[in-house]
């Protein structure tokens, strides 16, 4: 199969779809800049121009509200944050309307199917505002689906799924995926909410992820498996819906949880994790969950400050060692995600 | 329709949802939704039975669902502040003041957008207009010049809050929309006939590919915020107010208006009092009639069924 990256899928299926529907646009601040969204919405803007990829005012509240409008009048809108710090701003129509559309008009007048993509993570010292990641304050709410792509086919085919479907949608995309390449359909397949897949199949430690955790996870894997451990990384896909059957079916194999996230643990997804499991198989459990996250403060700016903020490869291979009994011994340490970038964004 | 509810609602305490009764303000209601087509949309904030009706929404489906019924036209899940009938126009009502403003701007440009001389409509409070997200609307509308009519039903308070106490003296809701780049008008929003011709006015520049526009309509409710009381015990307004604005009703101007060209005019009213009180308590009766939904079926519409 032939390969893209993570920010061409986005592209291709945001294309392709358009292309499938007319009543589909996408709309957000500078969606038809030069950067077009880290190239996302480039291609789009180049061949359905300013009537279907709309440049929106610096208005965040009203652009929901306005998505949601067009949505309960048969369109289909693809709303863009080029940083999803700004998605607090639309939380009201997101939440308190979008969410709720269906169940509070009785169920069966329809639903408006807005779709948001949100783009978090971290570069060069971003700060309080531009290094977190709210997949789980919006998974929180009833209502929406709730999607991380970790894969380039997973950012296709969610993207896919979330454009055809009639729900809202809120998928969140970590920067840092945006180059990296995988193979990806030719065809818009979309791929269903609430079914996760085994990123890495292991036989010791469950590691349950989601987004660039995934990934880390894996290179935590990889180097594991030179000291005979086998770390199975599952990658969950959705937040919500969750497929709590793999999650479960995993730890039941391996007895050992280790949950990595891009957010905060108090409230979060690896709290929702860990709890799936002590609800439906807690006897399965041969060590106590760990869970690796963010500290509990904003992210700071400084550069050793900021190394020691993000959870890394080689935190989660810490906590995988740890479930196990193991110590790190002389385990070389892993290159972090941001080595490499370059400024000033 | 609304007295007689507020009668039920203190009495029996069988409606259990919050209504924010419009009483007082029938005239924005009527004045305005008679000036569109079934096919205009209107949506509204939490005060949402007076344009319901006036758009043509189905009375035993409303009644039905403030007794939480199954038949109600949300099916017992959205009660007074989440009320809808698609069929007359009426397009859904929410609870946060000005939510629903920019969803009005949203399918306005999808009706522009299709071709269609359809226009949404959109009533909020004098209080929803504090919102950011009324000035991001008002911009946005004006950029993209969508046939949207804003209708600002300025009564005064906002809970108990009166207006001087929330916005600068010296300055008006028709300013900040004019200097958003949105025509407006200031009506007296207690003469049917005066709102009437005002909406005609604006939603036609609307159809007409004008873009927006907004109506300020001045007006006064006459109970509390939520519930049937009269608030005047409360302290933030006198019955002195209440009486001044209670002697401006708006049937009781109508009525005199038409008085002098429609002799019998006393003699309709009367008639539709009559009617109209019989409707309502037929209604309410047959909404108690009704079952409530099963427990059953809780979680459904929050989602679809999965596809998977």
């Amino acid at each position: 199969m032939r390969k893209l990256t993570y920010g061409q899928a986005i592209s291709e299926a945001t294309v392709q779809c358009m292309l499938q529907d007319d009543r589909i646009f996408v709309a957000g601040e500078g969606v038809d800049d030069v950067n077009g969204t880290f190239g996302t919405t480039k291609e789009a803007f180049a061949r359905f121009g300013a009537g279907r990829v709309i440049d929106m005012p610096n208005a965040e509240n009203a652009t929901a509200g306005f998505a949601i409008g067009a949505a309960a009048a048969g369109f289909r809108p693809l709303l863009v944050h080029i940083r999803a710090d700004f998605m607090f701003l639309a939380l009201d129509p997101l939440v308190n309307l979008a969410a709720k559309w269906r169940y509070t008009y009785g169920g069966d007048k329809g639903g408006v199917p807005v779709v948001t993509r949100g783009v978090v993570g971290r570069g060069w010292g971003q700060g309080a505002t531009h290094s977190q990641s709210p997949h789980a304050t919006f998974a929180h709410y009833p209502g929406l689906h709730v999607a991380t792509p970790a894969s380039p086919a997973d950012a296709k085919g969610l993207l896919v799924q979330a454009l055809t479907g009639d729900t809202p949608v809120v998928l969140i995309e970590n920067r840092n995926l945006y180059s990296l390449t995988g193979e990806v359909p030719t065809e818009a397949v979309p791929i269903p909410f609430g079914v996760g897949r085994i990123a890495r199949p292991g036989q010791d430690v469950t590691v349950v992820a989601a987004s660039l955790m995934v990934h880390e996870a894996e290179r935590a894997a990889e180097q594991l498996a030179l000291r005979g451990i086998s770390v199975e990384v599952v990658d969950v896909r959705s937040l919500r819906p969750l497929d709590d059957d793999i999650i479960c079916s995993s730890v039941a194999k391996t007895g050992r949880l280790v949950v990595a996230d891009t957010s905060w643990s108090r409230y979060g997804f690896a709290a929702e994790v860990a709890a799936v499991v002590a609800e439906n198989v807690p006897q399965a459990l041969l060590a106590p969950v760990r869970r690796i996250t963010l500290p509990d403060s904003p992210a700071p700016v400084s550069q050793p400050l900021e190394e020691a903020y993000h959870p890394s490869a080689d935190a989660i291979a810490d906590a995988c060692l740890a479930v196990c009994g193991e110590a790190r011994g002389d385990l070389p340490g892993l290159v972090d995600v941001a080595a490499g970038f370059q400024g000033p964004f | 329709m609304e007295e007689t509810l507020a009668d039920y609602y203190r009495d029996e305490q069988e409606i259990r949802t919050p209504v924010h009764f419009s009483i007082g303000q029938e005239a924005s209601a009527v004045g305005v939704c008679a000036a569109t087509t079934p096919q205009d949309w209107v949506y509204t904030s939490h005060r949402s039975h007076a344009p319901y009706l006036a758009k043509g929404g189905d009375l035993d489906a409303l009644v039905a669902e403030l007794y939480g019924r199954q038949d109600g036209c949300a099916h017992g899940r959205g009660g007074s502040m989440h009320v809808i009938d698609q069929a007359a126009g009426f397009a859904g009502s929410a609870a946060i003041l000005g939510e629903m403003i920019p969803v009005a701007v949203g399918t306005a440009w999808a009706f522009a957008r299709n071709g269609e001389a359809r226009v949404a409509l959109t009533y909020f409070g004098d209080g929803a207009t504090e919102e950011g997200v009324f000035a991001e609307s008002l911009n946005f509308a004006a950029v993209h010049k969508t046939p949207v009519v804003f209708v600002c039903e300025n009564n005064l308070y906002s809970a108990c809050s009166p207006l001087s106490a929330r916005q600068p003296a010296g300055t008006s809701i028709t300013g900040r929309s004019e200097a958003a780049g949105v025509p407006s008008e200031l009506v007296d929003g207690n003469d049917v006939f005066a709102v009437h011709a005002a909406a005609q006015r604006a939603v036609a520049h609307a159809r007409e590919g004008h873009g927006p526009f907004l109506l300020e309509l001045s007006t006064y409710r006459w109970r509390a915020h939520v519930g049937p009381d009269w608030d005047h015990d409360y302290g933030y307004r006198s019955k002195e107010e209440i009486d001044e604005w209670t002697a401006q009703c708006p049937i009781v101007r109508a009525t005199a208006a038409l008085r002098a060209e429609e002799p019998d005019i006393d003699a309709a009213v009367a008639d539709w009092r009559t009617r109209f009180e019989r409707e309502i308590h037929q209604s309410v009766d047959r909404a108690k009639a009704l079952p409530f939904p099963s427990v059953d079926g809780l979680l459904d519409g929050a989602y679809l069924p999965l596809a998977r």
